[in-house]
């Protein structure tokens, strides 16, 4: 078995036992990436020389025992809107190219400071609007256990370096499914912490008050561990939520008796993909087997979750997206007469089609008129979501459906249609917009071999149901990362 | 229930968001946006009336800090970015006002 | 002309008095380098997110209490959403669904007695950055430096009808600030600046006309000119059949002309909603009632207990509170035991003829409480004379001396020995002899020719009722 294969914490293990040095762990990813980087196009940024830096800065500190926890010098990539000093921050757009912050990300620092080596920026969709990855100024990436496939986005970068080995765990952000649904694709594991929990002090803003940091990772411990790492109360975030239970490896434990599932029936009407759905419903089963209790209910709502989603995140991403003017920083067009013609000229060549899509359509229903109509119309249906979440868990210790509705489309056949892209979130949207955590763990192979991802849904602060859920299923069906990878001699 | 968006409105959304747009991409945005508003036209079919729109999920309030000044100068970093840059300051076409 | 009613509101922005921005923990301090005083947060930096500071806040509600607003328990930070390069994230953070006050009033005094001035509302806002342009470049450049600092805007009914009126009520708003503290509210330096919506109607008509909206006023004199000549040009117009236009001028004081501020790519539409990187705020009633009780003692008050207690006419009273520095230099000096009477007649006489001649602000006063005290105690002791303490009072504005000892070094000191004033004066006596005799024979003013003449010869440092008294007493 090579390196590459462990999860992150068998390699930090393995480091403080002296049987890989830090520097091999960084050489053995930089080594993958040369070998499959130029196909499948996780990253952006890749420092080579930093990491190599680092990981002798770290080794040291392994060994005078000061780092100490489960991920030190264990190799990270980082999805590309979360700043890293020094490093280039680009959100895979024109306009923020040559773009390098001069602080890093609160969720940076904590992985820094628990002796993680950051590898690189992954690929995304451009400000992490879309679902495959494919609107990434710098090119598409591609799915690694297909790559005639999307790896699904906006964390597609991340998902496909977990999945091909470019990288023992990343970091994504999620704001509408963007997690959730690449890990899906990727088959790896990836968690939507609750809203508050992960620090966005560092996170490029698309839609601010869905957007959240969270971990894309090999398996269910790795994830549990990354958790404990990123998660705190910062005071720079003022929505960010102090708690005292971010002790998440206290919920690996291999028992759901007595545990509560509910089955929405909405997430397996018309539009579900057949093999998808018998997919998630065997490992439905599984937890039954293992003592849960299952029952089939109906959530209500679904089908109004994308357009309020897209009122939402739109009119907050036209806001946000503003301060992208080419006066501060990144790109300013070459010629232009006066500051107006400076300004619109720089955001129409700096943003692509799907980022002005919804920066138009974000302004038009803020705009004077149809605020009444359309934005506050969607605070409302907002809070009707919310509340049908609310009496779900009043019943149910989690959730569990698809995450999407059919596995990783072909590269190129998402972006005709916006409309029937955005579709391709309606099981992951209703989570950002009622602040839930939500985690998606692989559960099988469709027939053309392409990942199905299994989502499972907690109250607000939860994520230990969902985690001790995952953790008992992991345990009854074994590692889905490593029976792919380590299946086929010589790839690594 | 068709939204229909003309030329006026494109271009006035355009002043807004500070985007310009050709021929071409004028019409394919008022059909995107038709069609994105149609979509969101749904939420028309939920009876919304007193509920309370919800622009925060949690009940989190008086977030702030106290009076104390935590910045040094860090001027060099703030500029470092700025496509131009003169005397530690940031160009911009000349404004009048 | 006179036919017309001018119907005017006024949207005040003062900027609050505290030690950092309203979201980042940057210096307030004015004077920086360009660009000094910022941080990720107030330059807009993708990934920054702002964090209220409490003071602007609690400011904010003093303001409101000293005003007569209800507080808004439950409120929130919108965003504005403009374009302009003074403005980093090109959203500016404000409150438009709930600002903190609402629905006060200010009571200004008018020729036709005590009239109340409705406020509308009370904002928090930030401040905008600064842009300096090079008058040979086609470039302008943009300084930071004041951009995040915290500002409320202060936003009056259409209750004014008079320039005067609107100087009375930003006087009133400015006493009130100040002597909660709450800003300076300087006009000059821009810690205060007011926005003009004016428009005109036939006198009895009820529906307003057309408002015009006025910028860049800051001074007084610049809002009567900006106001008279307004009014002037909505009059021209309707009389001459044209119609107001709803706008934004800008006031060229210079030129002592306006004109719109509006372009094409002004949509002046400014989508605002809740900003989703701050939470909302809650007030309790402590919270409320903590403020209220830390008010200190406004002007009304202090005129009142400066007549009972000090026995101050009401002419030196008036004086002295218009401003709460020199208020507090007053009650200060009295505290180090100087008469108030004289220390009265110091504030109201070299101080504010030192801050006229300078163009100075009595906020600008730093001179310190125990040397006026001590510069009193001096005279009252005729260890100096009047002239002599003027001299040292002028030193002591600007420079940080200490009377007593100033006095003792240049040796200014009157002289006291009788021996020696006697002889000057009998000197004095025999060398004018034209002016001897005309007092003599009755001339009585021809005595203070003689007391110059041997204050000349003392250099000044005698007391000029001694010298008086010995000349009396020699003739």
């Amino acid at each position: 078995m090579s390196i590459l294969d462990l999860t992150a914490l068998e390699l930090s293990a393995a480091i403080k036992e002296k049987k890989y040095t830090v520097e091999e762990a960084v050489k053995a990813v930089l080594q993958r990436i040369d070998q499959c980087d130029k196909e499948y196009n996780c990253y952006i940024t890749v420092d080579a020389e930093g990491a190599l830096r680092e990981a002798k800065r770290v080794q040291q500190l392994i060994d005078d025992k000061t780092f100490n926890g489960p991920l030190a010098g264990v190799p990270v990539a980082i999805k590309d809107n979360i700043c890293t000093e020094g490093m280039l921050t680009t959100c895979a757009s024109r306009i923020l190219y040559n773009f390098v912050p001069t602080f890093s990300s609160e969720a940076v620092i904590a992985l820094k400071n628990a002796g993680a080596v950051i590898i690189g920026k992954t690929n995304m969709d451009e400000f992490a609007m879309g679902s495959t990855t494919e609107t990434s100024f710098f090119g598409p990436t591609k799915n690694p256990r297909n790559p005639g496939h999307v790896p699904g986005g906006s964390s597609g970068g991340s998902a496909s370096a977990v999945a091909s080995n470019e990288c023992f765990f990343a970091l994504g952000s999620d704001t509408g499914g963007s997690i959730r649904q690449p890990a899906s694709y990727c088959g790896v594991v990836g968690l939507k912490p609750t809203y508050g929990r992960v620090s966005r002090y560092g996170l490029i803003a698309y839609g601010s008050s869905l957007d959240q940091i969270g971990p894309l990772c090999k398996d269910v411990s790795d994830c549990a561990a990354i958790m404990e790492v990123i998660c705190s109360h910062d005071p720079k975030d003022s929505t960010s939520v102090d708690r005292q239970d971010n002790d998440f490896t206290s919920a690996l434990v291999d028992d759901v008796a007595g545990m509560k599932i509910g089955v929405p029936r909405d997430y397996f009407a018309e539009g579900l993909d057949d093999e998808v759905r018998e997919t998630v419903l065997k490992a439905v089963d599984v937890l039954k087997e293992k003592g849960a209790i299952v029952e089939e209910f109906d959530l209500s709502l679904v089908d109004y979750a994308i357009p309020t989603y897209y009122t939402i995140a739109a009119a907050e991403a036209s806001s946000n997206l503003e301060r992208f003017d080419g006066i501060k920083y990144g790109y300013r067009t070459e010629e232009y007469t006066g500051l107006h013609n400076m300004y619109k000229k720089t955001r129409s060549e700096g943003f692509g089609d799907e980022v002005k899509r919804r920066i138009m359509l974000g302004s038009f229903v803020l705009s004077s008129g149809y605020y009444d109509a359309y934005y506050l119309k969607a605070l409302k249906v907002k809070a009707l979501i919310k509340k049908a979440f609310d009496e779900a868990f009043a019943r149910y210790d989690i959730i569990i459906g698809p995450v999407a509705p059919t596995t990783a489309p072909k590269l190129g056949d998402s972006l005709k249609d916006p409309i029937a892209m955005y579709l391709s979130d309606i099981y992951t949207i209703s989570v950002n917009l009622a602040g839930l955590p939500g985690m998606s763990i692989p559960c099988g192979t469709d027939s053309r071999g392409l990942p199905i991802g299994l989502q499972l849904i907690a109250d607000c602060f939860n994520e230990k149901n969902i985690i001790r859920a995952a953790y008992s299923y992991e345990s009854a069906c074994g590692n889905y990362h490593k029976s792919i990878t380590c299946g086929k001699d010589g790839e690594n | 229930m068709a939204n229909i968006i003309s030329d006026e409105t494109i271009e006035y959304v355009g002043i807004l968001a500070k985007l310009e747009l050709n021929e071409a991409q004028k019409e394919r945005a008022k059909k995107d946006m038709a069609d994105m508003l149609d979509y969101i036209d749904k939420l028309g079919e939920l009876d919304t009336d007193g509920i309370e729109p919800m622009s925060h999920v949690f009940d989190v309030k008086n977030v702030w800090r106290e009076d104390v000044v935590t910045n040094t100068d860090d001027r060099e970093n703030i500029i470092k970015n700025a496509p131009g840059e003169k005397n530690g300051m940031f160009e911009v076409p000349k404004t009048f006002d | 002309m006179s036919a017309y009613e001018t119907v005017i509101g006024l949207e005040v922005h003062v900027e609050l008095a505290t030690k950092t921005k309203i979201f980042c923990g940057c210096s307030t301090q004015f004077g920086g380098e360009p660009n000094t005083h910022t941080c990720p947060v107030c330059t807009g930096m993708p990934g920054s997110l702002p964090v209220l500071n409490k003071q602007v806040l609690k400011y904010a509600v003093a303001v409101g209490l000293a005003t007569n607003c209800d507080i808004t328990r439950y409120c929130k930070f919108d965003r504005k959403n403009y374009f302009y390069p003074d403005n980093p994230q090109n959203y500016q953070i404000s409150q438009l669904y709930l600002p903190i006050c609402r629905n006060g009033h200010v009571d200004i005094e008018t020729e036709d007695g005590t009239k109340s001035i409705g406020i509308h509302e009370i904002h928090m806002e930030e401040d905008a950055g600064k842009l300096i342009h090079d008058e040979y470049d086609d470039c302008s450049y943009v300084d930071f430096n004041r951009s995040g600092v915290p500002l409320i805007e202060i936003v009056s009914e259409p209750d004014l009808r008079s320039a005067d009126e609107v100087i009375a009520y930003l006087e009133k708003l400015k006493m009130t600030i100040q002597y909660l503290g709450a800003s300076d509210c300087k006009l000059q330096e821009g810690s205060m600046r007011a926005d003009v919506n004016l428009s005109v109607r036939p006198v009895g008509q009820k529906e307003f006309g057309t408002r015009t909206e006025m910028k860049n006023l800051n001074s007084f004199k610049a809002i009567r000119r900006a106001i008279e000549g307004e009014r002037e040009r909505q009059i021209d117009m309707i009389e001459s059949g044209q119609k107001v236009v709803q706008e934004t001028r800008r006031w060229d004081d210079n030129a002592g002309d306006s004109y719109a501020m509006r372009s094409k790519e002004d949509a002046q539409d400014y989508r605002y909603f809740p900003d989703p990187d701050l939470v909302p705020i809650s007030l309790s009633d402590e919270f409320i009632a903590d403020i209220k009780a830390a008010e200190p003692e406004f002007r009304e008050a202090k005129k009142t207990r400066y007549t009972s207690e000090f026995s101050l006419p009401e002419y030196d009273t008036d004086i002295i509170t218009g401003s709460k520095r020199m208020a507090d230099v007053f009650e200060e000096t009295v505290k180090f035991g100087a008469d108030p009477k004289k220390v009265s007649n110091y504030l109201m006489g070299e101080t504010m003829r030192i801050l006229k001649e300078k163009e100075l602000d009595p906020q600008d006063i730093t001179f310190s409480s125990a040397s006026l005290a001590k510069l009193i105690k001096l005279q009252e002791s005729k260890a100096i004379n009047g002239t002599v303490a003027k001299e040292v009072f002028e030193v002591m504005f600007f420079e940080d001396i200490d009377p007593e000892e100033y006095v003792k070094e240049k040796g200014l000191m009157t002289v006291n020995d009788e021996g020696a004033l006697r002889a000057v004066v009998e000197e004095v006596i025999k060398n004018n002899t034209q002016s001897v005799s005309d007092y003599k024979n009755g001339k009585e003013k021809a005595i203070g020719f003689l007391v110059g003449q041997t204050m000349k010869a003392m250099k000044g440092k005698a007391d000029p009722a001694s010298v008086n008294a010995m000349l009396k007493e020699l003739l």
